[in-house]
């Protein structure tokens, strides 16, 4: 165990210099010539990963931003389509009403003007006809009678009396 | 693959019908009587550092070893720089000797003429041992593999990692993410290139020290403590300096604590200082010292009982001991990478 105390445990001077020195010529020349680009290699990937995934992520919100802008630009569309419709539909409604409302009026003048026309025609047809029955009426009493008969007063009215009796509304 | 190659290593034993020395014992020839195996200088032959990187002993005795340069600088006589091979077994060069019993057995001493060693006056040993050109290997590995990295980085720019990048990357991010901005925050970065230089240097270096043989692999660099002691130096030295004032005052000036206690507060906080990288340097040294004698103790054991019926169980001990220890070879990289960036975060932190 004393041997042992002594070999091993017993730092020798010249491998204490030789691997100070070796361990120092090894870590500058690595760090200058190794370390160095490593890991700004690493770092310069790193770096590069991190960005893209950043934006990346920012891309996705910014579609995601859109696609919600989308949306609510689509869904304000709708509710702007269904106002827009909902007020041609009044208006077709209200133009539909009103129209109907002056066409029934107008049709109704018309009616009305007809009904008035017609009652004149009627009236004017009727007194026509009084006229042409008298005339018809003497021309045929006259011939009756074989003798012209003058259309004084005393005929005139014995022959309105006698169409007055005639009931027309038989007819 | 250290445990096949011991394996394969023992039935060679048995052709052989010889014993021969793993361990750098004296070899006995056929018949002989055999001497008694000492599985403590065996498994400290193994872990300890040494001026050679032994492969094998031959039946013979000779050893297949690389032998490594031996650089000793002495006041009177200079540097001096030659093969460890004019030192192996025993032999004085220029009057060096590696000392082969007692306490300071692998250690090259000066001998006088006579031959005999001056334990009092030892030379200055700077020579390349087994551990320091293991440590050059991993670090060569390493600024292999991290500079192509860094190359392919230039290639491949911002894209998803490709082939090596997809391989190391996770552990490069796994130090940022789980070690570094946990405890240090938004300072990290100023920090990332020590944390990670301390990681993948003590990863390699135990992963390297996993693989049984050739050299460069096989040497258990973090297990010796010169390394652990330069590396956790190296963390003091980085806390230290990158104290805030919060942190001196922690020291100097514990908030909340009276006056009177401070002459007891101030010494055992200048002593929790060191105690931590302290800490550092004993956890790493001893968890990755502790597993190979754990694997080695088990290959003792064929040796000790002398028999091949227990070569299976032994066996198979050691290769679970092998995949613990890959485990261990991570966990420790991580674990003395996590207490530094722990260490340095608590030394600037801000006033809460």
């Amino acid at each position: 165990m004393i041997l042992l105390a002594n070999s091993l445990v017993t730092p020798a001077v010249g491998t204490l210099f030789w691997s100070a020195f070796i361990f120092i010529l090894f870590f500058l020349l690595l760090t200058k010539f190794a370390w160095k680009p490593i890991l700004s290699a690493v770092k310069a990937r790193d770096e590069v990963i991190k960005s893209s995934l950043e934006s990346a992520a920012k891309a996705r919100e910014d579609m995601l931003k859109i696609q919600s802008d989308n949306e609510s630009i689509l869904r304000k569309a709708r509710e702007e389509r269904e106002n827009i419709l909902k007020e041609a539909r009044d208006v077709r409604d209200k133009l539909i009403s009103e129209a109907k409302g002056k066409a029934t009026e107008e049709a109704e003048k018309l009616i009305e003007k007809a009904r008035v026309g017609i009652e004149n025609e009627k009236l004017k047809a009727l007194s026509e006809i009084h006229e042409q029955v008298a005339t018809l009426s003497v021309d045929i009493a006259s011939k009756l009678l074989g003798e012209q008969l003058k259309p004084s007063g005393e005929q005139s009215k014995l022959i309105d009396n006698y169409l007055k009796e005639i009931d027309f509304k038989k007819n | 693959m250290k445990t096949r190659i011991l394996f394969g290593f023992l039935f060679f034993l048995l052709i052989n019908g010889s014993t021969i020395s793993l361990f750098g014992q004296e070899v006995k020839g056929a018949g002989e009587t055999t001497e008694k195996f000492d599985a403590n200088t065996f498994i400290l032959d193994h872990v300890a550092d040494s001026h050679e990187w032994h492969i094998l002993t031959k039946p013979n005795g000779e050893n297949i070893a690389l032998y490594l340069p031996v650089i000793v600088y002495t006041k009177n006589k200079g540097f001096y720089v030659f093969s460890s091979k004019k030192l192996a077994y025993g032999k004085v060069y220029k009057g060096f000797k590696i000392e082969e019993e007692g306490d300071l057995k692998g250690t090259i001493v000066i001998v006088n003429e006579e031959g005999v060693a001056d334990e009092k006056n030892l030379p200055l040993d700077l020579s390349l041992t087994k551990t320091v050109v293991a440590m050059i290997s991993a670090a060569i590995i390493g600024l292999l593999l991290f500079l192509s990295l860094a190359r392919s980085y230039k290639k491949t720019g911002i894209s998803h990692p490709k082939g090596m990048q997809s391989f190391l990357e996770p552990v490069i991010l796994f130090i940022r993410d789980d070690i570094a901005i946990p405890n240090l925050g938004h300072k990290f970065e100023k920090y990332m290139p020590y944390l990670l230089t301390v990681f993948f240097f003590i990863l390699i270096n135990n992963l390297m020290g996993l693989i049984p043989t050739p050299p460069p692999f096989g040497a258990i660099v973090t297990g010796n403590i010169a390394i652990t002691f330069i590396l956790a130096i190296c963390t003091f030295i980085v806390i230290q300096f990158s104290g805030n004032k919060m942190y001196w005052k922690h020291v100097f000036a514990t908030p909340g604590v009276p006056f009177w206690l401070l002459p007891i507060m101030i010494p055992v906080e200048i002593i929790g200082l060191f105690t931590k990288p302290f800490a550092l340097m004993i956890r790493l040294f001893a968890n990755m010292v502790a597993g190979h004698f754990v694997s080695l103790s088990l290959i003792s054991l064929i040796f000790i009982f002398g028999s091949l019926v227990l070569a299976p169980v032994s066996v198979l001990f050691v290769i679970f001991m092998d995949c613990l220890e890959v485990l261990v070879a991570f966990l420790q990289a991580y674990i003395f990478t996590l207490l530094s960036a722990l260490f340095i975060g608590m030394a600037i932190q801000e006033e809460h």
